[in-house]
């Protein structure tokens, strides 16, 4: 009860203070609409999809996850502003929930998430593409745990490097091969086996699969549950650890 | 209301290759009685931070214990957030909000419901006379008001016990007044307040008592007037023209000189029983050798002898 109200609590601070940067809402969403756009041209043949529809229902998906993988990655910068200005050691001071100081944040970067989500895939249904609304659903649940694990791990190692100049390198350097290896802005279908054994071991490659198979509306694959599965047992880690890290002393 | 034994903390730092210890504080024990303003004075680096984040529950000591408003530190952090307010030794606001979403934000971070958050919102604004500003953002702030908002924040929930860190540094000289004056009210209202300083003046006229620290140690502690009369006698400074040296032989000599010091400038300090009346002797005694001198001071013991006394070296220099 008190675990919850604190969430709320942060969390309405959290998004107050986003929503006074129009800036960001209008990055976040000048950016996918650009992605949207500019490849669309590109998709159907660099794909080798038979239709629009179809080269959206794999683009798609991918897009999304990228968003919630990098959206989540850098909000630790954000972190660390709120670390120099001492609002961090006020809240510790509070009896105020360490998850709930974690979790106010992370809430509040799955809900911009999830609204950039639903802003692209409208666009996208503009463009040709089809989906079930319960599959899409369950693909945004996917997107949700990606952004929470993201932006968990992002705020823990913040609060542990407390550094601008050692967070962006490192962001960088986890998100480049997690990138890569994933096939998220194009399938590993057609790589060689070395390269899609070691994609196994990414575990957004999975989140992505999943996520293809849902807009597909291909609901009874095993990639579905699998890459839901594994998004939520990583993401309890993360929360976790990065709740301990609020706890812990800082500086 | 707060009683330490023993307090230590040591930061481990890596300095380029090499990995370095620092102790911070070792070993303070410290009796704050309830009701008190009790000062923390010591120059920079003293260890007066790092004590205080250890008593807000902030860090882990590493030796010893502490009792803070009847709660035991160790074992139960949890209880003494409740019963204490912190105000860091920096800012503590985001620049996006204004003073009276932050007091409300922070009195429900507390547990306490919207209505009563407001209303003490309110009234806190009122008696740190922020209420004209109150809907602005803090980022428009003056340090000055800045620094009352941050105030406010740390006995928004009526604690016990307030710790404030530097509370006046950075302010003007009327701006130190008025925020001298709300500590009082604070002490006024039956809270205990623990502040730190390097602010001589600011140690003698607010404090109740005051523990001078230096190099993680608390090397005096008492009332400013106790302290102060532990130091018997008056000083008195004396600058010369020529050679401070030839003076220093002439004054040795003099029978109501206790000591003789030179100070860094080169100006003699000689602790005498009463300043007043050997202030002539010392005047004739220069004469009689053909000193001239360049001024002559009286000081009745500041709390900066007292840390001078204590550990060789004044405050005001480092
Ligand atoms: N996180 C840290 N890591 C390493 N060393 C630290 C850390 N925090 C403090 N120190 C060191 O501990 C010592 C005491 O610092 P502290 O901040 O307690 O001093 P202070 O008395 O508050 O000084 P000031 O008047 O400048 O605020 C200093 O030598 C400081 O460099
Ligand atoms: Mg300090």
């Amino acid at each position: 009860m008190k675990f919850a109200r604190d969430t709320w609590l942060i969390f309405q601070r959290q998004f107050l203070l986003l929503v006074r940067q129009p800036v960001w809402l209008f990055v976040g969403i000048f950016q996918p609409v650009m992605y949207l756009l500019l490849f669309a041209p590109l998709l159907k043949p660099a794909l080798q999809a038979s239709s629009n529809a179809e080269a959206y229902r794999i683009f798609v998906p991918g897009l999304l996850v990228l968003l919630a993988i990098f959206g989540g990655l850098f909000q630790g910068f954000g972190l660390i502003a709120e670390l120099r200005a001492g609002v961090i050691e006020r809240s510790r001071v509070t009896p105020v929930s360490r998850l709930a100081l974690l979790l106010g944040r992370s809430l509040r970067d799955v809900v911009s998430l999830i609204a950039q989500a639903i802003i692209i895939t409208v666009l996208a249904l503009a463009f040709g593409l089809s989906v079930f609304i319960g599959d899409l659903l369950l693909a945004y649940l996917m997107l949700a745990l990606i952004a929470l694990m993201t932006s968990a791990l992002s705020y823990g190692i913040a609060l542990v490097v407390k550094s601008e100049d050692a967070l962006a390198p490192l962001m960088n350097t986890i998100a480049q091969p997690v990138l890569l290896l994933s096939g998220i802005l194009l399938p590993l279908n057609f790589a060689p086996g070395w390269l899609q054994g070691i994609a196994d071991w990414n575990p957004f490659s999975w989140a992505v699969d999943g996520a293809r198979a849902l807009f597909a509306g291909d609901l009874g694959n095993d990639a579905v549950w699998q890459g839901l599965s594994v998004m939520a047992v990583i993401t309890a880690l993360a929360v976790v650890w990065a709740a301990r890290e609020f706890a812990r002393s800082v500086r | 209301m707060i009683e330490t034994k023993g307090l230590r903390k040591s930061f481990r730092s890596r300095q380029g290759r090499e990995k370095k210890s620092v102790d911070a504080v070792r070993g303070v024990d410290l009796v704050v009685a309830e009701g008190e303003i009790f000062g923390f004075l010591g120059p920079n680096g003293a260890g007066k931070t790092t004590t205080l984040r250890m008593l807000a529950t902030l860090i882990e000591p590493d030796g010893g214990e502490a009792n803070i408003a009847g709660v035991d530190l160790r074992t139960n952090p949890a209880e003494v957030r409740r019963r204490i307010g912190y105000v860091a030794q920096g800012g503590s606001t985001w620049d996006e909000s204004t003073a009276r979403e932050e007091l409300v934000l922070h009195a429900r971070m507390y547990g306490l419901g919207k209505a009563e958050a407001q209303r003490r919102a309110v009234r806190a604004l009122d008696a740190f006379q922020l209420t004209e500003y109150a809907d602005r953002k803090c980022k428009t702030y003056s340090g000055g008001q800045r620094r009352r908002v941050d105030i406010a924040l740390g006995i928004i929930h009526e604690p016990k016990i307030v710790f404030l860190d530097e509370p006046t540094t950075g302010l003007d000289p009327q701006s130190r007044a008025h925020m001298w004056d709300e500590i009082r009210r604070l002490r006024a209202e039956g809270m205990t307040v623990f502040i730190t300083t390097h602010y001589l003046d600011e140690a003698d006229a607010l404090c109740d008592r005051i523990a001078i620290m230096d190099h993680g140690e608390v090397v005096a502690e008492g009332t400013p007037a106790e302290l102060k009369r532990e130091i018997s006698g008056d000083v008195v400074l004396v600058a010369i023209e020529g050679s401070a040296e030839d003076a220093g032989k002439v004054l040795e000599t003099e029978s109501y000189v206790t000591k003789l010091e030179t100070s860094d400038e080169g100006a003699l300090r000689l602790y005498v029983n009463d300043g007043a009346r050997d202030m002539p002797q010392i005047l004739r005694a220069l004469d009689g050798a053909g000193i001239a001198l360049s001024s002559i001071e009286l000081h009745r013991p500041s709390l900066d002898d007292v840390f001078l006394t204590k550990t060789g070296r004044s405050l005001r220099e480092s």
